[in-house]
């Protein structure tokens, strides 16, 4: 039986593949670009600038799903080291000629666009990550010489991104790497383990953060002692929120002038848009969609039969997850302002992009959900 | 396959519990969402309609113009002003409505606070009217409630004591254009000015001082609820110039009627001690915007009272320029201090014969006897045996055809020609062009100020630069010292040789100005006249053979110039005076200028200066917190 099922993956034909393709999930992603587009009108006060554009980028994003998802997962599955490699290589040179924005060194340009290499390691650290452990054993995660490579893999991106530097970016890195290895089945005292060492060091970490970074944990800690400088944001950001309502001040009736002090208001702060206009209704919508894209993740993953596709679809699943986390609770005032977007939504085409790419790998284990990558457990140690 | 089952159970059971953490932060936002949009929401919809904080930025008094007794010659006065904050009405236009039923504004003040809305962001405030009187003030308050978004501000009043009298030096302020106010967020707070003329455009950034930052919380009627934090700024600086207001108003009424220019220098240390331009206008004007009517006016003057003509007025220099000639001559050794040239009224050059002012000429003169009688065929010999580029090269060194370093944008530098530049413009230099330069005519433009420049230099051997800035805060600047200025590069003999001609001149029987001899004990006067024809009118007089200037109308008449330093035996003052178409230096200038140096000496203005204390700091209770700028 199993064999069939082989060999009906491999005669997959384009059409039939299009076809399994999960409509509903791509449905769903269009559902919160169309958010977006909303939330875009809204701050750009009409279709320019940013809500066309990013209707557009939108439509671009969606060939590279299709594309992606389309692509044998056994591909994937063998390019995933070479892609790790393209990605260091991208934060090397992001080091050396990247763009300074903000006092931070995150893009290259390449011809009139942007590229964000941190964004794109994350996906190629998952795919590699899931690429090493799809072989190992229940005894095999339990060497510790067995986890030392993907650990080093993990550290090496996660060290470049600190020093560039992007300290929410470089924590989620390290976030959904955990995730992969305690899907993996690494046990759990290790991560207990990491934990405790984490815990002991933050002081000491905290001594070499920089400034700003310092100012940022400093002012979530108190708000109100900076009302002008970075508790600013998340004051103004708070009260965009909370003058929403239940109900909110109905779309494009969103306090402008109040919101005209929020930087960024079209890429972090967006939601805080949505919020105001639409209301706390506005925003459990925006957060129930965005549940069923999680979820739908989560079936992905658990429905995959291979271990290669289901550490992809968690790994890919918890860096979308994440970010919306980080997203949302910064603009609460939750956790401390960190410079991440909300996928799909924020305005921006890097991201965007790179969001698109994710969740075409997500597909691509849900089409190929049947088919088993090589296996090499048989292999000797 | 065993192994399989088994790690697919524990990738299940993990997946789960990643999940399950998943869908608990979910919910925690959930309900963080519902604290803030409803449990909350009350208290934040409260903040946002009522509470923000701005930040004011507090705009510095601009800085004090001081004369060099410490009389101050351009202040502040403060004014009150109704202004609206668009932000703070809903209904922009009924309140403008209901504000000019109490206080009507010209179809003029509409169109332009129409203009102002569209283009200023909306928490900017737009002055409705300015310099408010007390009766206005008074309604407004009581009809506050009615007037949602309109304040009542202070704001200050640019104040000229001197007037007219000093405009030319002193310049004046204007508002802001659009693009500055762009530039430099501080400039778009209401009445901020910028100088626009003179030292007030000159020393614009010092006297601007730095923006003040106050951060506040306000509420929905723009009162402050409390402040949060306060950077002080910078009152803009207090400075001294080296103009005697006094004398200044001596030297104007001097000139009275005419139109003209007289520049008066410490000849030592070249500080600007009286700078006249007549006629003038009125400085303050500019601070609330010129009329239409009024600017017509102005420009359509024949005597341009909006020109300092002591800086920006270029006449030809005339005889005042035969001193330079015959340093030019000594230098090149073309002539010596007692070498005779012949004058028998005219010098034929080619088939062309220059006149001699005297028709019927000097008689042999040696260089002390032709700048005595001011005799040109004596100049035009020198001249011709000298050359230009020799002669411009001394012009020079005295400041001539080099734009002073004075503190006047306004000021320019003129002309002296020399042989590459007539052939950049594509023209062959003459050697008739050389003999009419030798006696100040052909290409030369020459200001007063240079003038004065080149006496003050000649005088005492020193390259003196003309300055107006005596002290910035209390701190003297450099060149009030005479040492400060280094000795001209020309041989002291060839100076007293130019001296003694200008003393000849004056006081020695026969020289051409004895209307500028002093009356004064043991003080002696030493100068020189010139006149000047106004060039394309004197060909055609020529042609018709009449030189009665007198009768021709008066903007063709010849300009009159004097140059002078006193006193002869320890120099202590230049003063140059150009009176346009005076018609002759002898007649009309000479006086003017014996009358303006007799009160210099009197007044001994160089030894009348405040002592140079640091003015007390203005306190910052003083800067207006003229409006709210939200940063950010």
């Amino acid at each position: 039986m199993m064999e069939r099922r082989l060999y009906r993956a491999e005669a997959f034909g384009l059409a039939a593949k299009l076809r399994s393709v999960s409509w509903l999930y791509v449905t769903l992603l269009a559902l919160l670009a169309a958010v977006g587009y909303v939330a875009l009108y809204s701050a750009g006060g009409g279709p320019q600038p940013f809500a066309n554009r990013h209707a557009l980028r939108f439509a671009v994003g969606l060939v590279i799903l299709l594309a992606t998802a389309l692509t044998d997962l056994r591909l994937i599955q063998r390019l995933a080291w070479p892609l790790y490699g393209l990605g260091v290589g991208l934060l090397l040179a992001v080091a050396r000629f990247g763009h300074v924005g903000k006092g931070a060194q995150r893009w290259i340009e390449i011809g009139a666009f942007q590229l964000q290499p941190s964004e794109l390691m994350k996906i190629f650290l998952v795919l590699a990550l899931a690429s090493w452990f799809r072989r190992a054993s229940w005894e095999r995660v339990g060497n510790p010489f067995f986890l030392l490579p993907p650990a080093l893999a993990s550290a090496v991106p996660v060290v470049l991104i600190l020093k560039q530097p992007n300290l929410g970016t470089a924590v989620i890195t390290a976030l959904v790497a955990g995730v992969v290895f305690f899907a993996a089945g690494v046990r759990w005292w290790k991560f207990a383990l990491i934990a405790l060492t984490i815990a002991l060091a933050a002081p000491l970490a905290y001594h070499h953060l920089h400034d700003y970074q310092r100012a940022r944990i400093e002012t979530f800690l108190h708000p109100e002692s900076d009302p002008l400088g970075t508790g600013y944001n998340i004051i103004q950001s708070k009260i965009a929120l909370g003058s929403g309502g239940l109900w909110g001040k109905g779309f494009l009736h969103g306090t402008q002038g109040h919101l005209d002090f929020l930087p960024e208001k079209q890429t972090d702060f967006i939601f805080t848009v949505l919020a105001e206009e639409f209301g706390l209704i506005g925003a459990l919508s925006l957060l129930g969609l965005i549940t069923l894209i999680i979820a739908g993740g989560f079936v992905i993953a658990l429905r995959a039969r291979d271990p290669f596709g289901r550490l992809v679809a968690i790994g890919i699943t918890t860096n979308y997850s994440l970010y919306v986390f980080v997203n949302l609770a910064m603009v609460m005032g939750a956790i401390p302002v960190g410079g991440v977007p909300l996928p799909l939504v924020s305005h921006g085409g890097s991201a965007l992009l790179t969001t698109m790419f994710g969740f075409g790998l997500l597909l691509s284990v849900e089409v190929h959900r049947d088919a088993a990558s090589e296996r090499d457990e048989r292999e000797p140690l | 396959m065993r192994r399989d089952t088994n790690r697919t159970r524990v990738f299940t059971r993990r997946a789960l519990i990643l999940g399950g953490i998943e869908a608990l932060a979910l919910g925690g936002l959930a309900a963080k969402l519902y604290q803030v949009q409803v449990a909350d929401g009350k208290r934040y919809a409260l903040l946002a309609e009522s509470n923000r904080v701005s930040a004011r930025l507090l705009a510095p008094p601009r800085g004090r113009l001081l004369d060099r007794t410490g009389t101050p010659v351009a202040g502040n006065r403060m004014n009150w002003r109704a202004v609206l904050v668009a932000e703070q009405t809903d209904d922009v236009q009924g309140t403008l409505a209901r504000f000019s039923d109490l206080i009507p504004l010209s179809d003029h003040e509409r169109a332009r606070i129409d203009r102002e809305l569209l283009h200023s962001r909306r928490f900017i405030p737009i002055i409705l009217r300015d310099f408010l009187e007390w009766d206005e003030m008074a309604l407004i308050e009581v009809n506050a409630p009615d007037l949602p978004g309109i304040l009542i501000d202070a704001g200050t009043t640019r104040l000229y004591p001197f007037g007219a009298t000093l405009a030319h030096v002193v310049g004046y302020v204007a508002p802001p254009s659009e693009d500055e106010a762009e530039d430099e967020p501080v400039l778009a707070l209401p009445g901020m000015r910028v100088g626009r003329a003179a030292v007030e455009k000159y020393h614009d950034l010092a006297l601007r001082g730095r923006a003040g930052l106050v951060q506040v919380e306000v509420n929905a009627v723009g009162r402050v609820i409390r402040e949060l934090a306060r950077e002080e700024g910078v009152p803009g600086a207090e400075i001294t110039l080296t103009i005697d207001s006094g004398l200044q108003q001596d030297v104007t009424a001097t000139l009275a009627d005419e139109s003209a220019s007289a520049v008066v220098l410490d000849a030592r240390n070249g500080e600007v001690l009286a700078m006249a331009t007549t006629p003038s206008f009125d400085p303050s004007l500019f601070n609330s915007g010129v009329t239409q009517a009024q600017w017509n006016e102005w420009t359509k003057n024949r005597q341009t009272p909006l020109i300092n003509k002591a800086v920006a007025g270029l006449y030809a220099p005339g005889s005042t320029f035969k001193m330079v000639v015959a340093m030019a001559g000594l230098t090149a050794r073309t002539i010596t201090p007692n070498e005779r040239i012949f004058c028998p009224g005219y010098l034929d050059l080619g088939d062309t014969r220059f006149h001699c002012w005297s028709r019927y000429g000097h008689g042999a003169l040696d260089l002390r006897g032709g700048l005595k009688n001011s005799c040109d065929v004596f100049f035009y010999e020198v001249a011709r045996r000298t050359g230009i580029d020799a002669i411009a090269a001394m012009a020079n060194r005295f400041g001539l055809g080099v734009r002073p370093a004075i503190e006047l944008p306004e000021a320019r530098a003129g002309l002296v020609p020399t042989r590459a530049w007539r052939e950049r413009h594509g023209h062959h230099w003459n050697p008739g062009d050389t003999v009419v330069h030798g006696i100040g005519q052909g290409f030369l433009e020459i200001a007063p100020v240079q003038l004065a420049t080149m006496v003050a230099r000649i005088a005492t051997g020193r390259a003196v630069e003309p300055h107006l800035t005596r002290s910035v805060n209390g701190t003297l600047t450099p060149g009030a010292d005479p040492g400060f200025w280094p000795a001209l590069d020309v041989p002291a003999p060839y100076l007293h040789a130019a001296r003694e001609g200008m003393w000849a001149v004056v006081n020695e029987q026969g020289g051409t100005a004895p209307l500028a001899r002093l009356d004064l004990p043991g003080v002696q006067l030493a100068g020189k006249t010139g006149s000047t024809q106004v060039r394309h009118v004197s060909r055609e007089a020529r042609e018709h053979g009449h030189f009665n200037s007198e009768s021709l109308p008066w903007e063709f008449r010849p300009h009159a110039l004097f140059v002078a330093f006193a006193p002869y035996d320890a120099p202590r003052y230049a003063l140059a005076v150009v009176v346009e178409h005076g018609n002759a230096g002898a007649q009309r200038a000479a006086p003017l200028a014996r009358a303006i140096m007799t009160d210099v000496l009197l007044r001994d203005p160089a030894n009348r200066s405040a002592s140079p204390v640091p003015p007390s700091p203005v306190r910052a209770e003083a800067a207006t917190p003229a409006a709210m700028v939200q940063t950010r």
